[in-house]
C-alpha cells in the first residue's frame, strides 16, 4: 500500500482536521476506496479518534470501504429523471450487469450507483459513466454503453446475438 | 496584476477592459454549462476555432465560452454579438455554415433559429424568445454573458463595484440596514430575512466570526446554484466579502457538493483572480479589512444542506444537525458566530448594494422581494433556469416561459420546494408564487425546484419517491424521522404494489404528524409534506390504488400491464428484437403481442416503439 500518496494528500490539506472530508475525497479518488491503512494514517496525522474517521467514512455517500469498479455508473434519480423513467433504467442496468445498485461487478469493471441529482435536469433521464454524461437515456441504449467500456464482455440483449 | 486600492482605480480598470472589448467587434459565445457540455458544446467551440481560422477570420472574431444560459433544453446554444442572433441545438456540423453565412455574410441561418412552439414562428434574437423575454435576471445577471474564468469580464459588467462602494463609502451598519430594507430573504429554502440574520451575527458575542456559502444544492431537480457557481462565481464571492465586512468576519467558507466538479474548479479560479486584484486577502481596497475564502467539498449527504449539519461537516465530522436552541449566528462553526447564506442569496447582495435597497424592494410582493430563480423541469417544453419577479403566477411560468406541457398533454401538478415541498394541483395554477403563498398551498419555496407533472405521472408514486429519498437521507439522529419515514415508505410501497388497506391513509396521516412533531431539523419536520400535500389534493388517486388496485396514471409497475395496440402496430419488429425476455411475438409487418406471463415490465418495448403502439394499463 502506497502510503506516500496518502501523506501527500494529507499535506495538501496541512493535516487540518477540518479538511477530513476533502482528504477522504482525494484518497477515494486515488484508490477508488478508503483502504484501512490509509484511514489509520489519516487518524494518526490529524490526531483524531478512529471512531470519528469511520463515522465520516460511513456517513457520506461518496466514500466506500471496499474497492470500487474501474468505471462508476451513476444513474440519476433526481425528480425530473424519476418522472422520465430513471428507476426503470436502474432496474435495467441491474439486470444487464447482474449486480444490485450500490455494488460492483465481479470483474471489477463497473460499480452501479444511483445519485440524487446531477443538476442537468434538461437531459433527463441522465446516466453518468465516470465523467461522461448520457442524456435522454433509454433502456435500449444500455448494452451499447456498457460495450463502450467493456468491448468483449457480457451485456447483450438477445436481439444482438 | 496590480492590486486595486480605490473606487477610482476600479473604474479605470473597467474602462480599460471595456475599451479593449470594442462592443462593435464580432463575438461568438458558446454555452459551457453542464447541459450544453453534455450535448457537445466543447466540440462546437473547438469547431469554431478551426473554422474561423480556415475561413480567414483569425483575430477578427472573438470566441467566448460562457456559463449556463439557462435554456438547457435547446443546447448547445450559440449567440452572436453584437447582433444577438441566437442559435440553438448547434452541432459541430453547423459551425462552417454559421461562420460563412453569419460571421462573414452577415445573414441568419434560419434552420438553427428557435421556433416558437405556439406560433410556429422563427425567432432571431435572444431577448425576443418567450423563454427569456419574461425573465428579470438579477442573480443570473451575468450567466451566459461572461467567461466565468475571466475576472475582467465580470469587472467589465460592473463587478466588484458593489464591494468598492460598500468598503469605501458605507459602514457595516449601513450595509446591514440596506440588506434589511431590501427585504432579501434566504434563497436556500427557509426564506429567513437575510438582513436580520446578518444583524444577529454582527451583534453576537465573540471576536471571531465566520461567513459560509451553502453550495450543497441537494434538492433534486434544482440546479440554479450550480449554474451560478459555474457561470458567475465572482458574484457569490463579492456578496460574501460585502457580508463579511458588514458582519465583521475574516474567514469565509464555500461548501460545494462533490457532484459539482466544474463549480469547484471555477470557484477556485475566481478566488485566485480576486486575490490577485486585492479583493481578497489583507487590507482589501485599502480599507484595512482582511478577508479570505476557502472551498470545502461535500461528501454526498442531503442533510448537509441544513446549516448546523453543514457546519459539522466543515469541521470534518458527520453531518448531523443539532438542536438550535442557540442559533448558529451565535454559536455555529467551531462554536463561533456564523452567518450562512445560500449561493443565490449571496449573488443578489452586490446588486442590492450597487443599485440600492429601494430598487430591489420595488420588485416582488409584499412579503417576498426581488426575483427568484426556478429550475423548471419535468414535463415542460422549455426545461431550464428561469429568473422571475416574486408574485408571478404558476401559469405564466409554466405556459409563457415554459412553453406548456410536453407533447401538449394535460397539466396535472407542479412539485415545488424539493423533497420536503409539496405538489400543487391544476386548480391553483393562477396562484402567485412567493414564499408565503406556496406555504399556504401546503408546499414551500425551498431552493426553487419546480417539477412539472402531466397526466401520466402518478401522485402516489411521486409521494413514494420523495419519502424514499428522505428516508435514505435521514441522518438517523431522531427516531421519529429515522423509523417513521421507513414505516411511511413501507405503507406507500404497499399501496403502489396493490397491498393497500382501508387503514393505510389514516396510518400515513398519523405517522406524518408524529414525524413532524418529533424531529429536530427541517428535514424531519417537513418530511411528510409530499405525502400530506398529495393526500390533500389527490386523495382519489390513493383510493384508486387501495380500493380498485389500479394506477390511473399507468406508472405503478405491479398494477399495470403492457400491451400492444393492434391498429397502431406496424409490425416493425423493433420491440421483438429489444425485449430481453422474448415476451413479444409476431410476424414482421403484422401486429405483435406481449405475453404478460413472460413480461418483466422493463419498459424497453415502450421506449423503442416509434408508433406509440405500446401502452401501459
Amino acid at each position: 500500500m502506497e502510503l506516500k500518496k496518502v501523506d501527500e494528500i494529507i499535506d495538501k490539506y496541512n493535516a487540518d482536521k477540518g479538511g477530513l472530508i476533502g482528504i477522504f475525497q482525494d484518497i477515494q479518488q486515488e484508490f477508488r476506496y478508503l483502504p484501512r491503512e490509509a484511514i489509520l494514517r489519516v487518524v494518526e496525522r490529524l490526531a483524531i479518534p478512529l471512531t470519528q474517521a469511520y463515522t465520516v467514512a460511513t456517513f457520506y455517500k461518496s466514500f466506500s470501504l471496499v474497492p470500487r469498479g474501474e468505471h462508476e455508473i451513476h444513474v440519476c434519480l433526481g425528480t425530473a429523471c424519476h418522472l422520465r423513467g430513471g428507476q426503470r433504467l436502474v432496474e435495467n442496468f441491474e439486470r444487464t450487469l447482474s449486480v444490485p445498485a450500490g455494488e460492483t461487478t465481479k470483474d471489477m469493471k463497473f460499480t452501479l450507483e444511483t445519485v440524487n441529482c446531477l443538476g442537468a435536469c434538461a437531459l433527463a433521464p441522465l446516466v453518468r459513466v465516470d465523467q461522461k454524461n448520457y442524456g435522454k437515456m433509454t433502456a435500449d441504449r444500455i448494452s451499447k454503453i456498457i460495450k463502450e467500456y467493456r468491448p468483449d464482455g457480457e451485456g447483450k440483449s438477445h436481439g444482438e446475438n | 496584476m496590480e492590486k486595486i486600492k480605490t473606487l477610482q482605480e476600479l473604474d479605470r480598470l473597467r474602462q480599460s477592459i471595456l475599451a479593449g472589448q470594442k462592443p462593435e467587434a464580432l463575438q461568438v459565445t458558446v454555452c459551457g454549462g453542464t447541459g450544453c457540455l453534455s450535448n457537445g458544446s466543447e466540440q462546437v467551440a473547438a469547431a469554431f476555432v478551426g473554422e474561423m481560422q480556415k475561413q480567414g477570420l483569425n483575430g477578427r472574431v472573438s470566441l467566448k465560452k460562457t456559463g449556463c444560459h439557462g435554456f438547457c433544453e435547446r443546447g448547445p446554444l450559440v449567440t452572436l454579438h453584437p447582433s444577438e442572433v441566437f442559435y440553438q441545438r448547434v452541432s459541430e456540423k453547423d459551425v462552417a455554415e454559421i461562420v460563412a453565412e453569419s460571421l462573414i455574410g452577415g445573414k441568419v441561418v434560419e434552420r438553427l433559429l428557435y421556433t416558437d412552439p405556439q406560433t410556429e414562428e422563427k425567432i432571431t434574437h435572444h431577448d425576443e424568445i418567450p423563454f427569456y423575454k419574461h425573465q428579470i435576471r438579477i442573480a443570473l445577471r451575468n450567466n451566459g454573458r461572461i467567461d466565468p474564468t475571466d475576472i475582467g469580464d465580470y469587472i467589465a459588467r460592473g463587478g466588484y463595484a458593489g464591494l468598492a462602494k460598500a468598503l469605501t463609502s458605507m459602514t457595516p451598519e449601513e450595509i446591514i440596514a440596506a440588506v434589511e430594507k431590501s427585504g432579501l430573504r434566504g434563497r436556500g429554502g427557509g426564506g429567513f430575512p437575510a438582513g436580520r440574520k446578518w444583524r444577529s451575527c454582527h451583534d453576537a458575542h465573540g471576536d471571531v466570526r465566520y461567513v459560509v456559502c451553502n453550495g450543497d444544492e441537494g434538492d433534486p431537480g434544482a440546479f440554479m446554484d450550480r449554474s451560478i457557481m459555474e457561470g458567475d462565481p465572482h458574484s457569490v464571492i463579492e456578496g460574501m466579502i460585502i457580508g463579511a465586512f458588514a458582519i465583521g468576519s475574516h474567514q469565509g467558507f464555500i461548501y460545494v457538493r462533490n457532484e459539482y466538479p466544474l463549480a469547484v474548479k471555477n470557484l477556485g479560479i475566481a478566488l485566485e483572480q480576486a486575490r490577485g486584484y486585492g479583493f481578497l486577502g489583507r487590507n482589501i481596497l485599502h480599507s484595512g479589512f482582511d478577508f479570505d475564502v476557502r472551498i470545502n467539498r461535500g461528501g454526498g449527504a442531503f442533510v448537509c444542506g441544513e446549516s448546523s449539519a453543514l457546519m459539522a461537516s466543515l469541521e470534518g465530522r458527520a453531518g448531523e444537525p443539532r438542536a438550535k436552541y442557540i442559533h448558529t449566528v451565535e454559536r455555529g462553526l467551531h462554536d463561533k458566530p456564523t452567518n450562512l447564506n445560500n449561493v443565490e442569496t449571496w449573488a443578489n447582495v452586490p446588486e442590492i448594494i450597487t443599485r440600492g435597497a429601494e430598487w430591489f424592494a420595488s420588485l416582488g410582493t409584499a412579503g417576498s422581494k426581488g426575483t427568484k430563480v426556478f429550475s423548471l423541469v419535468g414535463k415542460v417544453k422549455n426545461t431550464g433556469l428561469v429568473e422571475v419577479p416574486m408574485g408571478i403566477t404558476l401559469r405564466d411560468i409554466i405556459y409563457k416561459i415554459g412553453g406548456g406541457i410536453l407533447k401538449d398533454r394535460d397539466f396535472k401538478a407542479v412539485q415545488t420546494g424539493g423533497p420536503s415541498g409539496g405538489c400543487i394541483p391544476k386548480s391553483l395554477i393562477d396562484m402567485p408564487v412567493d414564499f408565503d403563498e406556496l406555504t399556504k398551498a401546503g408546499s414551500m419555496m425551498g431552493s426553487g425546484g419546480m417539477i412539472v407533472m402531466d397526466d401520466t405521472d402518478c401522485m402516489v408514486d411521486v409521494a413514494k419517491y420523495f419519502t424514499k429519498f428522505l428516508e435514505e437521507e435521514s441522518c438517523g439522529k431522531c427516531t421519529p424521522c429515522r423509523e417513521g419515514m421507513r414505516r411511511m415508505k413501507e405503507v406507500l410501497i404497499d399501496i403502489t404494489e396493490g397491498r393497500g388497506t382501508e387503514g393505510s391513509i389514516a396510518l400515513l396521516e398519523e405517522l406524518a404528524e408524529a414525524i413532524a412533531l418529533g424531529s429536530l431539523c427541517a428535514l424531519g419536520s417537513t418530511a411528510a409534506n409530499p405525502v400530506l400535500s398529495t393526500l390533500r389534493y389527490f386523495r382519489d388517486e390513493y383510493e384508486a390504488h387501495i380500493q380498485e388496485k389500479r394506477c390511473p396514471a399507468g406508472v405503478c409497475k405491479e398494477l399495470i400491464l403492457y400491451s400492444i395496440l393492434e391498429d397502431l402496430c406496424t409490425g416493425c419488429h423493433r420491440c421483438f428484437r429489444e425485449c430481453p425476455q422474448q415476451a413479444v411475438s409476431g410476424e414482421a409487418k403484422k401486429p405483435h403481442r406481449i405475453d404478460s406471463a413472460k413480461c418483466i415490465k422493463c419498459g424497453i418495448c415502450y421506449d423503442v416503439c416509434k408508433f406509440d403502439a405500446v401502452v401501459k394499463k
